[in-house]
């Protein structure tokens, strides 16, 4: 049920363009240590910098 | 042999739902048969031949690292779960389009468009998208302007950013014209939509400064402000005072939106493009499982005929006849070209695993079509007499209850003045007469199944005025998103001929940019607005056009791939939707442009009224000589776009089939795919 309810709520979240903040965080610590790591407010806004910028081509008709 | 036994009885429950909904005549067919024969056909489309391309055509390869392994970087490139992704992916894909066409093209009767549905999706929809995400996820992510470069040079790959960037323009000029449709002269409709700006700029202010982050949070809070404002609508537009101050013309509606779209693009995305995208997001997700869920439960007739008369071409709602206007105006839900762009944009950089390409590529689009399946039922349990009086342009029925109903019966369809009183007065609306688009027509189908299932005919207003909420939502986000991508596509096409225009630092190219590529859709939408026919009827078809002619070029290119990869002997996965995609839009391009009757051809349009302005004759529905002169102004532009759409076509199927001859002549693989190299795990 909590897994359901975790998949659910990734799903939420990357519909809207946000990818998994822990996941970038596993990422920078297993190939870039050392280098400095958004926190969580700055991965948001960067992510929704990206997403709405117009560099990812919108979205469908 | 007995793991196919399940698929067998679907395959046969499938059959027998198609063969009810395809000859029963005479009594209603009820809308459960549609939808069964729908999931049937799609379930065992899913489980073969979508297994077949990805093992024999494609021939996936699970060990293989995906973009989202060899590139990973924590943001662009994460491997996701599959689920999580599919989600993403048809968020990204359904809009308003597999709602609007469907409703169109009921004009013929229900079986048609179903039929298509379901035969387009599995042969070519599908196939296109899964394609296009195999092409792209096997070439680092590349979008679908680089892939045509890679595989078939550099001047196929400028020619298809050319086209992308006028599709772009015609499809932001047609959805904001369905908003102007669905908003003009309906107070309650416009405060409710003009309240989410107030409404997105507080959701940014609060996710910028009070709550970082915190999506859900913030979305809930913003649903809660959109019903206050669907209830107080109703107060509003019946207020003296805020009533006429809500109650626009549709050339009013038209240049607010222009000048809506040219400020809304420049603005910081937090702001008011962010938070508006939440709420559009999740509004239709959740109005679209609403929709299944009710469609179900109520079990509706169909009231619409199976085909109707208009087959032949004479429809009020749009001109030309079955083939090919039918195919292209059911664009998204069987076939469109616009995914190719999604399906090359973000969804290749995150997928984990080949072996999850047809679930994401194939089966997402099934869900598509699956609304637009839904969109078709919900236009065809409606009256069909209602249906025509919504959709058929005031030109031809006239603006008062008595003259549309006299026009509708005679159309065959009959209905008193009465009911279509009533039927705006249940919907909390002045007129339902002449709102084409589709927007309208499919907020009264969803008040009806909404209503019968929760609150009954008393929250028929409400539920009416949240679906046009919902569309009018996620389209206003699209013109503004839409806009955004327009403007860096044409910088990149500027940037060509003038380097300076690739400075993305400087402000004078994107101000520049972003002017004209509002002044074009703008343009598109002013004509629209004041097409006498209503518009629809003219930028549908172009709209429809420009759309599956990016889909055969998306499925050229797969063409033009497989035979690179020397799998020519199944080069006929995307060679038989390409042929018919090609037939479709050369055929209702050429008619666009040629065809004898004026309602049809831009050209003997354009002859016609040019004739009559030579006598000094006005011809209805122009008022003056100035009126004249902009219909045959018009004319001629649409003919010219229509032209460089054929144009674009004819040139990349000439590159499509000199990559593919020369391909043919090498040895050897001649496809640009990134190798297959082992990357350490994560």
């Amino acid at each position: 049920m909590r897994r359901l309810f975790d998949l659910a709520r990734r799903t939420a979240r990357l519909m809207v363009g946000l990818p998994d903040y822990d996941s970038y965080v596993r990422h920078m610590a297993a190939h870039h240590p050392g280098d400095p790591v958004m926190n969580r407010t700055q991965f948001f806004r960067d992510r929704q910098q990206a997403r709405y910028g117009g560099r990812n081509g919108g979205r469908c008709c | 042999m007995t793991r196919h036994l399940p698929w067998i009885a679907t395959a046969i429950v499938g059959a027998v739902a198609l063969w009810v909904v395809a000859v029963s005549r005479g009594e209603a067919v009820n809308a459960l048969w549609i939808v069964v024969a729908a999931i049937c056909c799609f379930m065992v489309a899913y489980r073969y031949y979508a297994l077949f391309i990805a093992r024999h055509v494609m021939r996936l390869d699970p060990a293989r690292p995906t973009p989202a392994f060899r590139r990973a970087d924590g943001l662009d490139y994460v491997a996701t779960d599959r689920t999580v992704l599919f989600g993403h992916h048809f968020a990204a894909i359904a809009g308003a389009g597999p709602l609007v066409g469907p409703v169109l093209a009921a004009q013929m009767g229900y079986l048609p468009g179903t039929l298509w549905i379901i035969f387009g999706v599995v042969l070519a929809g599908a196939v296109q998208d899964f394609m296009v995400l195999f092409i792209s996820m096997r070439r680092d992510g590349k979008s679908l302007g680089e892939l045509i470069r890679m595989e078939m040079g550099q001047v196929a790959g400028t020619i298809a950013l050319f086209g992308a960037f006028m599709i772009m323009v015609i499809i932001l000029a047609v959805l904001a014209l369905i908003v102007v449709k669905a908003l003009a002269e309906s107070p309650w409709g416009l405060f409710t939509v003009a309240a989410t700006v107030p409404l997105a700029i507080a959701m940014g202010a609060y996710t910028r400064w009070i709550r970082p982050g915190r999506v859900g949070e913030v979305s809930l809070l913003g649903l809660i402000g959109l019903v206050a404002a669907i209830v107080y609508g109703q107060a509003v537009a019946q207020s003296p005072v805020w009533g006429p101050l809500f109650t626009l013309t549709p050339v009013q509606l038209c240049w607010l939106l222009i000048g809506y779209g040219a400020v809304a693009s420049v603005l910081p995305v937090w702001l008011l493009l962010a938070p508006r995208d939440y709420l559009s997001t999740f509004l239709k997700i959740g109005a679209i499982a609403a929709l299944a869920i009710g469609i179900v439960i109520m079990a509706p007739p169909l009231k619409m005929h199976a085909v109707t008369r208009f087959v032949d071409g004479s429809g009020p709602v749009w001109a030309g006849g079955l083939f090919p206007f039918l195919f292209i105006t059911i664009a998204c839900g069987a076939v469109s070209g616009f995914h190719a762009l999604i399906s090359s944009g973000t969804t290749p950089k995150l997928i984990a695993s080949e072996a999850h390409a047809p679930l994401i590529g194939y089966g997402a689009m099934l869900m598509e079509a699956f609304v637009a399946i839904m969109a078709l039922v919900g236009a065809s349990i409606l009256d069909p007499g209602v249906y025509f009086a919504m959709n058929s342009p005031a030109a031809v029925i006239g603006t008062d209850p008595a003259s549309a109903s006299a026009a509708v019966t005679a159309m065959g369809f009959p209905i008193s003045p009465d009911s279509i009183v009533q039927t705006a007065r249940d919907v909390g609306e002045h007129t339902i007469i002449s709102r084409a688009g589709g927007a309208p027509t499919l907020a009264v189908a969803m008040a009806e199944i909404f209503s019968h299932v929760v609150g009954g005919p008393a929250m028929k207003a409400f539920w009416y005025h949240f679906a046009i909420l919902f569309e009018a939502l996620f389209i206003l986000t699209a013109v503004d998103a839409g806009t955004r991508a327009g403007r860096f596509m044409l910088q990149d096409l500027i940037a060509l001929a003038v380097p300076a225009f690739k400075d993305t630092a400087s402000h004078a190219p994107g101000i520049v940019a972003t002017g004209l590529t509002v002044a074009a859709w703008g343009f598109f939408l002013h004509q629209g607005v004041t097409d006498p026919l209503g518009g629809v009827n003219t930028l549908w078809p172009v709209f429809g056009i420009s759309n599956q002619m990016l889909a055969a070029i998306a499925l050229m290119l797969g063409t033009a791939v497989l035979f690179r990869m020397k799998r020519d002997r199944y080069a006929w996965v995307t060679m038989v939707p390409t042929g018919w995609l090609l037939a479709c839009t050369l055929s209702a391009g050429w008619l666009k442009l040629f065809s004898a009757d004026p309602k049809v051809g831009f050209l003997s349009h354009a002859a016609k009224f040019g004739a009559a302005a030579d006598a000094g004759q006005l011809l209805g529905p122009a008022r003056s000589m100035a009126d004249m002169e902009r219909i045959l102004f018009n004319d001629r532009v649409d003919a010219a776009l229509v032209a460089t759409f054929l144009a674009i076509v004819l040139a990349l199927l000439f590159f499509t089939v000199r990559t593919c001859l020369a391909a043919r002549s090498a040895d050897v693989p001649t496809a640009r795919e990134i190798p297959a190299q082992p990357v350490p795990a994560e």
